[in-house]
């Protein structure tokens, strides 16, 4: 038992942190793009901070934390869920609702339909009468 | 129901053309400042309390309300900014008796690093953290380094988007150094 509960809290600490593993969730703060694909004296610098807070034997979760305290939540590249930021988290939850409720409707709609071969028809005109008498009759005949 | 279906769907619209214009004028550069200081205005200098690099507690541009501020932005990333900070300290050594001062502003940048270049040039004035960079923001700050010369009401006098030059400093701080808080 003991050492199923060393075990869980070895993988919810995490192993130690690898760049790559890091440097595709954080930004570089001057250039606006992720860290992984920026290549400027900045994101160098960045790099080069977070292989220290490797050395020091940092998880990612810490490293990440370390960045935070650094550059402040804006180098994270998924905004934190409070305030403003919140809409990137609503808005397509919002869209996907919108989207879902219009379905709903629309398959509803389509239900209710009356079908074409329930419609009653309508009286005949009398010329129309006088045209398919004579057709039967003559159908009759033969 | 047709017509309660429309408007919501209006809404909806507006609410997300909204939010993307909001989105697209919140990244815009602010060039309130630049406009201000080019129709010869001073404008009150954007304050925030903000970390102090290598010492302990807190610093504001409002803490040296009285006093002539050369408020520069820097990085150790930004060459031209490096390149600069020995000119900023003699300038610093030299108002500092006439109730003026350098205050420098780093810009999101590595404290260690940004301190490796505070002893490398003996620098004595103090610099703020804007970590963030939300302190740049409200200059409109696009490109570094760049100073602002704040009077002694707390009201931008001059500004400088690039290096700084002996020339620069002065012309523009002597007039500033003799006006009266």
């Amino acid at each position: 038992m003991k050492a199923l509960a060393l075990i869980v809290l070895v993988l919810a600490a995490g192993g130690p942190a690898s760049l790559p593993d890091v440097e595709d969730e954080v930004m570089c703060v001057q250039c606006k793009t992720a860290l992984n694909v920026s290549t400027s004296a900045v994101a160098d610098q960045e790099r080069a901070f977070i292989r220290r807070q490797i050395a020091l034997g940092k998880d990612k979760r810490q490293v990440k934390a370390a960045l935070v305290d650094e550059f402040g939540p804006g180098v994270l590249a998924l905004p934190e869920e409070k305030g403003f930021n919140l809409a990137a988290y609503l808005v397509p939850i919002a869209l996907a609702l919108i989207a879902l409720a219009g379905l709903i409707v629309a398959a509803r709609r389509w239900r209710r339909r009356p079908s074409v071969a329930a419609t009653a028809p309508g009286p005949l005109a009398d010329d129309d009468a006088r045209r398919l008498d004579a057709e039967l009759a003559a159908y009759d005949r033969r | 129901m047709r017509f309660r279906a429309s408007w919501a769907v209006t809404l909806a619209a507006a609410l997300l053309v909204g939010l993307l214009a909001y989105g697209v004028a919140s990244k815009r550069a602010d060039t309130s400042i630049d406009d201000a200081i080019a129709s010869g205005k001073r404008v009150a200098a954007p304050t925030a309390t903000l970390p102090l690099l290598g010492r302990a507690g807190e610093g504001s541009l409002a803490d040296y309300k009285g006093k002539v501020v050369v408020l520069n932005f820097w990085a150790s990333w930004c060459r031209p900014c490096i390149e600069e900070l020995p000119l900023l300290e003699r300038t610093h050594r030299a108002i500092s008796g006439r109730n003026a001062l350098v205050l420098g502003a780093n810009y999101q940048d590595v404290s260690t690093s940004a301190l490796g270049f505070v002893r490398r040039f003996k620098l004595t004035y103090p610099s703020l953290r804007d970590r963030d960079g939300r302190f740049a923001d409200h200059y409109g700050s696009r490109a570094f380094p760049e100073t602002f010369v704040v009077d002694r009401r707390g009201r931008i006098a001059a500004r400088r988007r690039g290096p700084v030059d002996q020339r620069w400093l002065d012309r523009t701080l002597p007039p500033l150094l003799r006006e009266k808080a």
